[in-house]
């Protein structure tokens, strides 16, 4: 067979092959045809880097690779070059993303539409590699979309979804996606890469059109602006946010049509929740231990469920309220913490508890656990004594409202 | 509720900024001395730090806390006792920033309210640059040489005190001229300063101005665009690069007139402009190329035109022309427009030369800044004693 035609039949097959989730996405900036890339170590998200870099060294990707001299600088070019109309990635964890803070700030404000990679890992001090969520948690506010995934093959797909979603002009936004540190950025699994042809139906080019800086269209980015515009600058961020989850269902749809691989519903997951009594919530890939808990005590005839956020950012509150009020009670579990927050909560257990407030639907307690700071394993027994303690909640017997879970006391 | 007092200082950035504090401040600590509430603020958006830029100080003062609140529920007051312009030629109004427009320097006066100028002008001459208002009110000058000093040193002539002087006469419930004094010796334990608020205070006079006094022009404005019909990305499209110019008398086009922004006009940030002597210009571009504002227009025959929609007033050409009175810097008080002087130029050659050589004569006496070490010293002795004239 000739050489042309291997290569051409290469490109129009999916393939499976054992990788991590670093290089999953890494794989996936391959497929997306990423313009520019920078990089600055910091564990776990230098994986990616990494593998990027053995893409560009052994001619499998074409970009501009640039390794800065801190996560300022990695954050601020690929924001100047996604304003010249190039594709951009870029990534970091934990305190690294932090002193990226400024660059990230100004991203959604200028409607770049970047896609980062956070491998998320705990703030220090102390230094410590292992997964916790604050650190990505830190943008939530500012326009950033904010994305957990628990597999690697997820991590691959969000990645083509969120440049998708991102780069469509009704939106411009920035897309970090969230990987937990090691256990996902480092852990290899069996992933189908899909074949450039259906990446290019799937993934439009990026077009910036009439915010594109180039000398043939002379625009002004960034000016001072006093109280007469910010105002309304911050509400045009508000509507982008706003559009988000229309574009994203549109993008999911299509990602199904194209690859064949369907995600329901795109904002959140559910598991064994038809006929659950309670459930369980979380991000990222504490899932496994808490699909496995499920199962061992759904043999016991404990009837529990679990919702996984997928999208924080937007937060499909509505969606979420109305499927958390046909459970008797919710026990969401944090991999981060918000100290001095309402009821000393972690971050997701308060958004949860808010977005029930204005539901119209029944509205079950909300109790918060604290869970796998620093990386420590959220074992199957931690899964259980927190459904434990959500079924007392159920059965109205009073619980503290936040739980440090797996803490040795 | 007792009564509310609301006074606003507009002044020229960096020259006056300290002036306009001390005004502010001081109107506070009086009122203060007789038992009255009060704060004192810059208006946060202005950028006080660019040359000679309108920018607003303001003094709220309430009979107790209560009605002090009253008057700081909204920022920026909608309407003032006094204005106070620091800088006679002010009154062609206010141009803060972009979308701003031109605002009236009476604005904000409400109805029978007093415009304080200081000024070594007439009524009659500050009438034609403030424009008509719809109620009346008075006009109040006080006399003197227009105080500028620099961004890092003060200017200490007095004028602070003169206009606390005349304040105490205008608006004898917010505070008496021995409160004013009292503050004024605690503050600068200046004895001196306190004779010049008083002299200030018998010698303040008003003359009333009426609807259809003052200058008629209607000043320009923007509505500011909703949050939906603006773009998005904080990306502004750039201005275009520019035209040529037409010669008024053959209709010949040729040179340059660069395109500016048509949101932001500097009308009213000069003090001084130049006027140029097309007759004796040798075009050798130092104007063009050293002014900060790019505010030459290139005509068709290469000389150079200072387009008043761009000048600051800043004064470099003139510092940098190499013939004698090709470009002077006038004061802008001389001024009713901001029409081309080439313009006029190509189409009566005498008659601008007689219009020209009649400008030459104000030069100002004000200065940006200072340009030698004592200037400051030197000129003091004279303004006190312009001060002092009846």
């Amino acid at each position: 067979m000739a050489t042309a035609t291997l290569v051409e039949e290469q490109r129009a097959t999916d393939k499976t092959a054992l990788i991590t989730g670093s290089e999953a996405i890494a794989v996936a900036c391959k497929l997306a045809d990423v313009d520019v890339i920078t990089a600055y170590p910091i564990r776990p998200y230098d994986t990616v880097m990494q593998y990027i870099c053995k893409l560009v060294a052994n001619g499998e990707m074409d970009c501009e690779y640039i390794v800065a001299e801190g996560e300022h600088s990695q954050f601020e070019i690929v924001k100047h070059a996604c304003a010249c109309g190039a594709r951009v990635f870029c990534g970091s964890s934990g305190v690294g993303w932090m002193y990226a803070m400024e660059a990230l700030t100004v991203t959604p404000a200028l409607r770049i539409p970047m896609v980062a990679m956070v491998g998320n890992r705990a703030l220090d001090d102390p230094g410590a590699f292992g997964v916790e969520h604050n650190d990505a948690l830190t943008v939530r506010d500012l326009g950033w979309q904010l994305v957990w995934v628990d597999s690697a093959q997820e991590a691959l797909d969000t990645a083509l979804i969120a440049y998708r979603v991102s780069e469509d002009r009704r939106i411009f936004l920035p897309c970090a996606i969230s990987c937990d540190g090691a256990f996902l950025t480092h852990s290899q699994a069996l992933v189908k890469i899909p074949s450039q042809e259906k990446v290019n139906q799937f993934l439009p080019r990026y077009n910036r059109a009439d915010l594109q800086l180039h000398p043939d269209n002379p625009i002004t980015v960034a000016p001072q602006g006093n109280e007469d515009w910010v105002m309304e600058i911050r509400r045009q961020n508000y509507a982008a946010m706003e559009r988000v989850s229309l574009v994203l269902k549109e993008a999911y749809a299509d990602f199904d049509r194209i690859f064949g691989r369907s995600y329901g519903n795109p904002f959140f997951e559910e598991y064994e929740t038809e006929d659950a009594d309670i459930v369980l919530m979380g991000m990222g890939t504490l899932s496994t231990p808490v699909r496995v808990g499920i199962r061992k005590m759904r043999t016991e005839g404990k009837k529990v469920g679990f919702v996984r956020m997928r999208w924080f950012r937007p937060f499909a509150a509505a969606d979420l309220a109305e499927s958390l009020g046909r459970f008797k009670a919710v026990g969401v579990i944090d991999r981060d913490y918000s100290f001095g927050s309402p009821y000393m909560s972690g971050v997701l257990t308060t958004e949860v508890r808010s977005a029930m407030y204005s539901a119209p639907g029944p509205k079950p307690p909300v109790l918060g656990f604290i869970a796998g700071l620093g990386g420590r394993e959220v074992t199957v027994p931690d899964v259980e004594k927190v459904a434990g303690a959500v079924y007392q909640a159920a059965e109205g017997k009073s619980q503290p409202l936040t739980q440090w879970i797996g803490l040795r006391e | 509720m007792g009564r509310l007092y609301a006074i606003e200082v507009i002044y020229r950035g960096i020259f006056q900024k300290t002036l306009a504090t001390r005004i502010t401040r001081s109107i506070v600590l009086a009122a203060h001395e007789e038992g009255k509430q009060g704060i004192s603020f810059g208006r946060y958006g202005d950028s006080p730090e660019r040359n000679g830029i309108p920018a607003k100080g303001f003094a709220i003062v309430g009979d107790d806390q209560k009605t002090l609140e009253e008057g700081m529920a909204k920022y920026e007051p909608k309407d003032v006792d006094v204005t106070i312009a620091v800088d006679d030629t002010l009154c062609k109004g206010v141009e803060s920033w972009a979308w701003y427009g031109l605002q009236p320097v009476n604005k904000l006066l409400k109805p029978g309210g007093t415009l304080l100028v200081t000024s070594r002008q007439q009524p009659e001459a500050i009438l034609q640059m403030a424009h008509r208002k719809e109620t009346p009110y008075d006009l109040a000058i006080v006399k003197g040489t227009v105080s500028f000093s620099g961004l890092w040193v003060y200017k200490d002539d007095h004028t602070d005190v003169r206009i606390l002087g005349a304040i105490a006469k205008i608006l004898p419930g917010l505070f008496s001229l021995k409160s004013v004094q009292k503050i004024i010796v605690d503050q600068w334990n200046d004895p001196v300063k306190a004779e010049s608020a008083a002299r200030a205070y018998e010698r303040i006079s008003s003359v009333t101005v009426q609807p259809g006094q003052g200058n008629p022009e209607v000043p320009y404005k923007f509505n500011l665009p909703k949050w939906h019909e603006m773009g998005e990305g904080i990306a502004i499209p750039s201005i275009p690069a520019g035209t040529t110019m037409e010669d008024p008398a053959t209709h010949a086009t040729g040179g340059f007139r660069p395109d500016r922004n048509p949101t932001f006009k500097k009308y009213t940030t000069r003090t001084m402009r130049p006027v140029v002597n097309f007759d004796t210009c040798i075009k050798c571009t130092l104007c063009w190329l050293q002014c900060p504002d790019s505010c030459f227009d290139v005509t068709p025959e290469g000389l150079y035109d200072a387009n008043m929609q761009a000048c600051c007033g800043c004064g470099v050409c003139e510092a940098v022309c190499p013939v004698k009175e090709c470009v002077t810097m006038v004061n802008e008080t001389e001024f009713e427009d901001n029409a081309s002087q080439w313009e006029a130029w190509r189409k009566d050659k005498a008659g601008y030369e007689a219009w020209l050589a009649d400008k030459i004569k104000s030069r100002p006496e004000r200065s940006h800044g200072f340009r030698y070490r004592g200037q400051y010293e030197e000129q003091i002795p004279e303004m006190l004693q312009v001060a002092r004239e009846k």
